[in-house]
């Protein structure tokens, strides 16, 4: 490569910086007494113990997975420190008792928890380590009926709600990751929208890793009830550090008859430096069921993370449901991502579309992995899948793994793929204009990206945009 | 404006340019023909920065600076531009987005303000009219899916917005029809200004029937084998360039 393109993927990490909070954390190490002590800490109710318990022994009897396309020493689950909380953090606190130390932490990430400076139209769950900090808007939610708290919270004062639907998209023994977040999974965020209503407001989660050696088990539930529809958005930071992290989330997603549910997900865990030391181990399970004539419409962009493990999928169950995924994700360095999706159509009519844009720069390896499955009642069902991949330097890869299984003869399945390499002659024809290599970078690898940015909710585009633009620096040359 | 001193260049190990010697002032249309492989294109190309060319002698110094020593895009900022000979597609990316890009990094390095969207769209609906195309071309990514010919419009849209002092034409000609090698001529007569300069590179004289150049040089063999004034283009039409060739393979 040219010097041009080589001088330019690698701006710092701006979210790099570590809280200085005293934190109350549990020992090192994983057993079932470590299970016990996080639902203690938790108060939680014995169903839920007795719910993590079976977790755990669930997952004492499986192995970690070795299919995905990617590699890492093996992780020491012993040596992890599965709970981390800020000893000033009390539970159900108001948002008025937040430590300001914890404020600054937010207002520095670019997140408000000032409901009067917040972002118009956005109201914030703010999760740090294993707890939640506070949620912004509770009441204005409130009045429209719509629950938006930590998974604590819900599991405090809508326990019917979390036990009815928790584990029923996935369930505890789906796989390695899962059975290990169910039984030891910390705070996240609870979201349920009543029959009908249309959530006012963006609904948007913030993770933050601070300590040090410390697990991120989050787990996230959202119920869209009847008729109702919903946007969510997560986005996750951490410190700069020179040991692997683990994040090992679930998140599920019920869409009940006619509901409409769109999550978004802006990652930006820290990748690692560019000789591939430190960073977030990334393996999570995302799910959506959706039910008659419902919507689940997932959006991601991952650029952070030394190595991603995702596939976030519908499981479409109802007739005419319809399930979305519009991806983006970014390898540079030395990151490893296998990501994607599987639609399951179980249902009649059910439609899905898959539009994947891989961008690999550095020595990233970048892996899409989805899986298309028509059922046998499945009449009618149709997918599109579009899955683009683009290179910038020689020393990357790009890697598709589709699977399809079709058991009905009435689907429709279309699948498209292309890899494109960023040449000299794109950004010299850019320069010729007067643009210099890093605009015309960002400027090829947002029209790239463009189907996928416009499904993202109009104020997060910007941010994913240049985003996008920051994780490749240094990656042209 | 330009001043070509015994420029060489390479392609790797290939020397390409051997010793070039050409001054261009305002106001003035070169025409550069010659034969494939001449060297045409890596001259227009060494101009405007690319970096897969590599200098290895010679200089080249324009409004009184040292070209060599400039980026390819603190060079297009400056006032050069290069119609391509072959426009790059950049998908996804709308050529309104691109070109108020191009525009305001060229205002920018003149001192002058940037202008939002609705702005240039006013400033585009002018330019538009020079070739002859719709606003409909402007939610198009660039260059992508474009005609021939409409790639080669687009680039004189662009010399059209960015008004350059130095606009260098590399084969624009090539693989137009006649219509569409009037408009995109014309374009280029309309753009001229006393104070800024062209040079046209060129296979074929049809092109300078439209645009009538005050000097011809003939490139061969990575030399100027000859230079002169239009009727050299009208000789070269008639008895082709291996005369020339001879010529100077005699004179060598």
């Amino acid at each position: 490569m040219s010097s041009s393109i080589e001088s330019l993927v690698n701006k710092e990490y701006q979210y790099g910086f570590v809280t200085d909070v005293e934190s109350d954390a549990i020992p090192r190490g994983l057993t079932e007494e470590t299970v016990r002590l996080i639902s203690a800490k938790k108060r939680e109710p014995q169903w839920l113990l007795d719910w993590r318990l079976k977790a755990f022994k669930r997952w004492q009897a499986m192995t970690e997975p070795r299919w995905p396309n990617v590699k890492y020493t093996a992780i020491d689950y012993q040596a992890q420190t599965y709970y981390s909380a800020p000893r000033s953090v009390k539970p159900l606190q108001s948002l008025d008792e937040v430590d300001p130390e914890l404020l600054k932490t937010y207002e520095k990430l670019g997140i408000s928890l000032n409901e009067q400076k917040r972002l118009s139209g956005v109201a914030v769950d703010a999760i740090f380590d294993s707890v939640s900090v506070g949620t912004t808007m509770k009441e204005e939610l409130k009045k429209h009926g719509v629950i938006f708290c930590s998974f604590g919270e819900a599991v405090l004062e809508h326990p019917e709600l979390v036990q009815k639907y928790l584990g029923s998209v996935v369930p505890y023994s789906d796989n390695f990751f899962a059975a290990l977040n169910s039984a030891v999974f910390s705070d996240g965020s609870f979201v349920y929208i009543p029959k009908g209503v249309k959530c006012p407001l963006e609904l948007s989660t913030y993770f933050r890793i601070n300590a040090a050696d410390t697990g991120q088990f989050e787990r996230t539930l959202i119920v869209a009830d009847e008729g109702a529809s919903v946007s969510y958005l997560e986005g996750c930071t951490a410190p700069k550090r020179s040991t692997n992290q683990l994040h090992a989330a679930v998140v599920e997603i019920v869409a009940l008859d006619h509901a409409t549910v769109k999550y978004s997900t802006v990652q930006n865990w820290y990748a690692g430096d560019k000789d591939g030391v430190g960073g977030i181990y990334n393996f999570v399970t995302k799910r959506g069921k959706a039910f008659t004539h419902s919507k689940i419409s997932w959006t991601q962009v991952e650029t952070g993370s030394a190595i991603t493990w995702k596939y976030p999928s519908v499981i479409l169950q109802g007739d005419h449901s319809t399930g979305e995924f519009y991806s983006v994700a970014v390898v540079n360095n030395h990151q490893q991502a296998d990501t994607g999706t599987k639609m399951i159509h179980v249902g009649k009519h059910t439609k899905s579309t898959i539009i994947s844009k891989g961008i690999s720069a550095g020595h990233g390896q970048n892996s899409y992995r989805g899986q298309v499955k028509v059922l046998p009642k499945a009449t009618g069902a149709r997918n599109y899948t579009q899955c683009d991949s683009m290179l910038i330097g020689n020393q990357c890869g790009a890697h598709t793994f589709p699977y399809i299984e079709v058991a009905n003869n009435s689907a429709t399945l279309e699948h498209e793929a292309s890899t494109s390499k960023i040449g000299e002659d794109q950004i010299f024809y850019c320069k010729a204009r007067g643009l210099n290599a890093e605009h015309a970078i960002s400027l090829i690898v947002a029209g790239f990206c463009k189907e996928v940015f416009k499904e993202l909710p109009m104020e997060f585009a910007l941010e994913a945009q240049q985003l996008l633009g920051i994780s490749l620096e240094g990656s042209v040359g | 404006m330009l001043k070509i001193e015994n420029l060489t260049a390479n392609v790797g190990d290939k020397q390409i340019l051997k010793g070039i010697s050409l001054t261009v002032n305002p106001g003035e249309v070169h025409a550069i023909m010659g034969p494939n492989g001449s060297g045409k294109s890596t001259l227009a190309q060494v101009i405007a920065g690319h970096p897969g060319y590599e200098v290895t002698g010679g200089s080249v110094t324009y409004d009184g600076q040292d070209l060599l020593e400039m980026d390819a895009e603190v060079r297009a900022q400056a006032g050069i531009f290069l119609a391509f000979q072959y426009p790059v597609e950049i998908p996804g990316v709308s050529n309104a987005y691109f070109l108020r890009a191009a525009y305001n990094e060229v205002r920018k390095a003149r001192g002058e303000e940037e202008v939002d969207p609705m702005e240039f769209l006013d400033v585009m609906t002018e330019k538009l009219k020079i070739v002859e195309m719709t606003e409909e071309m402007l939610q198009r990514s660039v260059n992508a899916g474009f005609s021939g010919g409409e790639k080669k419009r687009n680039e004189i849209l662009q010399m059209a917005v960015l008004a350059p002092k130095l606009a260098i034409l590399d084969e624009t000609d090539s693989g137009l029809d006649i219509d569409a090698l009037r408009i995109v001529a014309e374009g280029v007569n309309k753009l001229k200004r006393p104070d800024n300069a062209t040079i046209v590179v060129t296979h074929y004289q049809r092109l300078l029937n439209y645009i009538v150049p005050d000097y011809v040089h003939v490139l061969a063999q990575g030399r100027i084998l000859r230079s002169g004034g239009k009727e050299l283009a009208l000789e070269l039409e008639e008895r082709g360039y291996d005369w020339l060739l001879e010529t100077a393979g005699a004179s060598a």
